[in-house]
Formats: structure tokens, C-alpha cells, sequence
């Protein structure tokens, strides 16, 4: 044995949290832990009607049944219809995400990879995607195939991919060129390799604080395309058709829409700024 | 004579129309060490990785043929290339901490050309890598196969880099620059590890630099280039002690000597290494030779058989030894 202590694996002190993300932090698990639980933590059956209890303000008791948040213009609990909504918003989003974050990510590392008639190919498409509006694009599927929670992923994951495909593009052409790829090549490794244990973790970074940064706005573009009537039908809730059918009402009860109004503002708002917190994590220039 | 492992005949590699490396040909034997120098741009890195078969983007194989040993690279389709770098032939840079990922444990690095090239389940694999690291020179090899590039010190990481070119038992060994990025001590010590290294495998090893020191420690042969081609090739002994172009001749005489006289002006070469596309017509070292006349203008000198062992392209080879 040696007197030199050999190093130890360095212990990598996990970094404490800024007190000003923590309550966001919490308040976004509150809303991922409801989405998840939502038919335990719902007090009412989201769809259940209740024509007597119409437009009942916050803290309404009708028949035993108490309306925390008050009730719609159909007499259903909104605070279990802003639950049930989350399910739809979380959903929608993150599929949403994951489609065009994986799909992005893997053509923008093709294009770099590969160079030449490749990369002008995919990088002009991602250009022509760019310029498609995706309400336009959103108003025209829906009138082709029907409005449909698919519909709306389907249409966000083909809008969205550019993003990634142009950050994956951008970091791949950096990293591809780094000694260890190319080493990893004159060692006679193949572009799987390459691309998957090479290249891909050193550009995932990034990829993860665009993929967090998009998650928010999906949350919104559902609503939109919901609030628009192209997303979720009803009787299905979500917050976007929940503003929609509140807007009616706002003189008269307000609770409707403001309260799907307000989750919406406080999921989108924890999660940008944990995104913003996450690239500080990940990107070193600011460290 | 033992047989060739490498032969390079008439290379010939451009970029963008301009030529780089221009009718370059060499072979080094089975477990000879060639060292190939030049200053930088003189085509000595692009020659190697037109070995490998791994030119960049922007650069063409002209012409010439790469046999290592039987087999033409040149003509070989890229799909059997691939399977003989890592396994046959290997290569090491000079920037031996941005050469391992960053983010892949050191062992997963050195294992990557067994799991390409050899079909060893990974409890196998895992040995050989650790037994690998150990011959390298890595204390506590089981160790450091667990821990991530940024644990371990430059010196370190060329000795990994140095397992993980040799995990295959290559035939070939290409080092390009293997040692500019350490100091010294560290210096010898891979150059040490690389020379017991060749004794123990047989590995045959293609050195570039361009630190004459290295060349004299390491090196069985030299072939010393300048803008694209081979001006000089000798035993290592032999070109130490008598130069027959006048390019080798000068670029010897600028080191300095230990028995040199303290205190002296150290000899230079007037000019610079003319940029690529503004070669000289004729003998390319002829704006900066001392003994260049018009033949040297007109025509480019062949590469001729030197006195002793060798060859040097020099219309005035005989008057070398009296320059200085």
C-alpha cells in the first residue's frame, strides 16, 4: 500500500438551492403530485352537475357539499375542474415535449454531424417549419381531423422541434470536433457510438434548459388552442376551455376563470424560473 | 530486414486544389520507430491522418498508396477501414485531457475499442481495460477505471490515452505530438512508457514532432519534411551527425548545445515555412538556402541515396557539411 492517499471519488456537494426557486419548486410538485392524485385529491367529480348550485361564489355549501372555489355555469366544482385541467395541461405539455424534444434533438445532430447535403436539407426544413404559425397550422388540422387532445400534441410536437433541432445542431457542431470524438473515431467507433455516448451527454445541457423553457409555453399554447375551442371538448376540463366558457361570466362570477387563470400563471411562472435556474446550473459560462 | 508494417508511396493530399502533402512516401518496419518532423504546416499531422484514412472535410487523397503491411487503405472500402482503426492501427494526440469525454468514466473510454473491435463480455473486457491502465504505468488501476477524466492529471490522461490506442494490440501506433502538452518530467516519463511499451508489444510507432530532443531520445529512424515533402530520411545516428540537405543541417544547428560555446548567438534559419499555395517553383527551401542557385530554381532535387544510410533531395548534398 502506498502512504499517498489515492483521490476519492471528488464529493460533488450538491449546490444549495437559491431561497427565492424553493417555494416555486414546491408549488410545481404540489401541481405534478395533484395531476398524479387528482381523483383522490379532488373534492367532486370534476363533470358532475348540479343545476340548483349554478355560478355559486367560493365557499358555497349546497346540500352537504361545500364548492371551495365555487361553481361553473353547469353547477360543477371548480376547484376539481382546475385539478382535473392540470391533468390535461401536464399531459399535453410534456408529450408534447418529449415528441419534439427527441425528434428536434436527433435531426440537429444528424444535420451537424453529417454536414454537406444532409445538414442543408434538415437545417432549410427547420427554417420552413419556423415560419409555420401554429395556430394556423393547429386551426387547420382540427378542421381536417377533428379536435382531439392528439390533435393538439401532434401539432405543437411538429411546430416546436425546430428549436431543438437548432440548439442540438449548434452544440453538436462544437462538440463534434472535440478531440475525445474525434479520438473516439480514430479508435474506430461508429456514429451510434459517436452520437449516443459521445456526443449526446455533452450537449444534453442545453437540450434539458430548452426542453424546461418549452414545457411553459406548451402549457399556454394548449390553453390558447383550448381557449380557441380546439383542444379538449367538453365535457373534459381544462383550464384553457375553462378561461373560454368563464369569459361569459366574468361581471358575474368572477371564480370561473379566474381561478384556471391563476394555476396556469403560477405553473408557467415555477416552471420558467426553474428552467432559468436550470441553464444557470448547466451552462458554464455563467458560473 | 524485417518486413514493412507501413508503406507509404507517393502521397499526395489537397486543400481546396492546394496541395499539402506532395509525393510523400515512407515505410517504417515492424517494431522501428519512425519519427516523422518538420515545422508546423509542413504536412506532417495531415500525412498521418491520411494514414488513418480520416482526412478532414476540406482535404483530398490525390494519389499514392498506404499499404499497412499487405493491404492498400487507399482502395479499401470505408466500412473494413473502420474496423482496423482502433484494432490495427491506433493513434494519440497531443491534447491528452481534451481527448477523454468528460463526461464517460476513464475505464468506459479505454474499453470502447475492445467492445467495437472484439466481441469479450464486459466482465472480460473490464479485466483486460484494468490490466490495461496497469501497464500503463496508472497506480491503482481498478480505481481510476471508475473515475471521470477531470479526476486525473495531464500526465495521467496521456497514459490512458496511451491504454486506450494500445487496448487492441494495434500493429501500428500513430502519436502526433504525443508530448507538447506536458512538462518535462511528465515528458519523459511517457516517452519512457512508450518506448518499453514497443519493446514489450512489438508495436511499431509513426512519432510526430517536432522537438528534435524527442527525436533523439526515441526515434530508430527520421524523416524530416518540409512544405509537403520528405527532404531527408536517415537513421536517427546518422542524420545527428551529418545532415545532407541544408534544411536538416540548419534546423540541427539551432539547438542549443550543451558543449556550445555560453553566451552565443544561437543560429537561425532566415524567413518562414512559405504558406500552402506559395510553394516555390523548383526546390522548395530555396528562398531560404544559403547554397541555392538556379538549378535549385528550375528543378526540384530527387530524393537521392545519402553517402551512408538514407536520403536527402539536395542538388548540392556534398557541400551541406561545409555550410556552417
Amino acid at each position: 500500500m502506498t502512504e499517498i492517499a489515492a483521490p476519492r471519488r471528488a464529493s460533488i456537494a450538491p449546490r444549495r438551492i437559491p431561497w427565492p426557486i424553493v417555494p416555486f419548486a414546491i408549488m410545481l410538485a404540489v401541481l405534478v403530485a395533484m395531476t398524479v392524485f387528482a381523483p383522490y385529491v379532488a373534492p367532486l367529480d370534476p363533470n358532475q352537475q348540479n343545476l340548483l348550485a349554478r355560478l355559486k361564489p367560493p365557499g358555497h355549501v349546497a346540500r352537504g357539499v361545500t364548492y371551495l372555489l365555487g361553481s361553473d355555469e353547469l353547477g360543477r366544482d371548480v376547484l376539481s375542474r382546475v385539478i382535473y385541467g392540470a391533468r390535461v395541461s401536464l399531459s399535453v405539455a410534456f408529450a408534447s415535449v418529449v415528441l419534439s424534444g427527441i425528434f428536434g434533438s436527433l435531426l440537429g445532430m444528424v444535420a451537424a454531424f453529417y454536414r454537406g447535403w444532409i445538414e442543408i436539407i434538415i437545417m432549410r426544413i427547420v427554417d420552413i417549419v419556423l415560419s409555420i404559425p401554429a395556430i394556423l397550422l393547429a386551426i387547420i388540422t382540427v378542421a381536417v381531423v377533428g379536435p382531439s387532445l392528439y390533435t393538439v400534441v401532434i401539432v405543437l410536437a411538429f411546430t416546436r422541434w425546430p428549436r431543438y433541432a437548432r440548439v442540438a445542431y449548434g452544440q453538436t457542431l462544437s462538440v463534434a470536433n472535440m478531440p475525445y470524438v474525434r479520438l473516439s473515431r480514430f479508435m474506430g467507433a461508429g456514429w451510434p457510438r459517436l452520437l449516443g455516448r459521445h456526443i449526446l451527454p455533452n450537449i444534453a445541457g442545453p437540450l434539458i434548459v430548452v426542453a424546461t423553457l418549452e414545457f411553459g409555453l406548451m402549457v399556454l399554447f394548449e390553453a390558447g388552442l383550448s381557449f380557441l375551442g380546439l383542444g379538449v371538448q367538453p365535457p373534459t376540463s381544462s383550464w384553457g376551455a375553462m378561461l373560454s366558457v368563464g369569459r361569459n361570466y366574468v361581471a358575474t362570477a368572477w371564480w370561473i376563470a379566474t381561478f384556471p387563470g391563476l394555476a396556469l400563471f403560477l405553473l408557467v411562472l415555477s416552471i420558467n424560473l426553474i428552467g432559468d435556474y436550470t441553464r444557470d446550473r448547466l451552462d458554464p459560462r455563467s458560473r | 530486414m524485417s518486413r514493412n508494417v507501413l508503406t507509404v508511396e507517393d502521397l499526395k493530399v489537397t486543400i481546396h486544389g492546394q496541395p499539402v502533402v506532395d509525393g510523400v512516401g515512407f515505410h517504417v518496419a515492424e517494431g522501428e520507430i519512425l519519427s516523422v518532423v518538420g515545422e508546423s504546416g509542413c504536412g506532417k499531422s495531415m500525412t498521418a491522418f491520411a494514414v488513418m484514412g480520416l482526412l478532414p472535410a476540406v482535404a483530398r487523397l490525390e494519389s499514392g498508396s498506404i499499404r499497412l503491411g499487405d493491404v492498400d487503405l487507399t482502395t479499401l472500402a470505408e466500412k473494413k477501414r473502420r474496423k482496423l482503426r482502433g484494432d490495427d492501427i491506433a493513434m494519440i494526440f497531443q491534447e491528452p485531457v481534451a481527448s477523454l469525454n468528460p463526461l464517460m468514466k476513464v475505464g468506459r473510454q479505454i474499453e470502447e475499442s475492445l467492445i467495437v473491435h472484439r466481441n469479450l463480455d464486459s466482465a472480460e473486457t473490464r479485466r483486460v481495460a484494468i490490466a490495461m491502465l496497469e501497464e500503463v504505468g496508472i497506480p491503482e488501476p481498478a480505481l481510476r477505471f471508475e473515475q471521470y477524466p477531470f479526476e486525473l492529471s495531464g500526465g495521467m490522461c496521456q497514459r490512458a490515452m496511451i491504454a486506450m490506442a494500445l487496448i487492441c494490440r494495434p500493429k501500428l501506433l500513430i502519436a502526433d505530438e504525443p508530448t507538447t502538452a506536458l512538462d518535462v518530467t511528465i515528458q519523459a516519463q511517457i516517452l519512457e512508457l512508450m518506448k518499453r511499451l514497443r519493446d514489450t508489444t512489438g508495436t511499431t510507432i509513426l512519432l510526430i514532432t517536432h522537438d528534435m530532443g524527442v527525436v533523439a531520445d526515441m526515434a530508430d529512424r527520421v524523416a524530416v519534411m518540409y512544405a509537403g515533402r520528405i527532404i531527408e530520411e536517415a537513421p536517427v545516428d546518422a542524420i545527428f551527425t551529418r545532415q545532407e540537405h541544408p534544411y536538416a543541417r540548419l534546423l540541427l544547428s539551432t539547438i542549443p548545445r550543451l558543449d556550445g560555446t555560453p553566451k552565443t548567438v544561437l543560429p537561425t534559419i532566415e524567413g518562414t515555412v512559405p504558406d500552402i499555395g506559395e510553394w516555390p517553383a523548383g526546390c522548395r527551401f530555396n528562398p531560404r538556402c544559403p547554397l541555392a542557385d538556379r538549378q535549385c530554381v528550375e528543378r526540384h532535387p530527387p530524393l537521392a541515396p545519402r553517402a551512408d544510410a538514407g536520403a536527402a533531395a539536395c542538388w548540392h548534398s556534398d557541400k551541406v557539411g561545409a555550410m556552417l
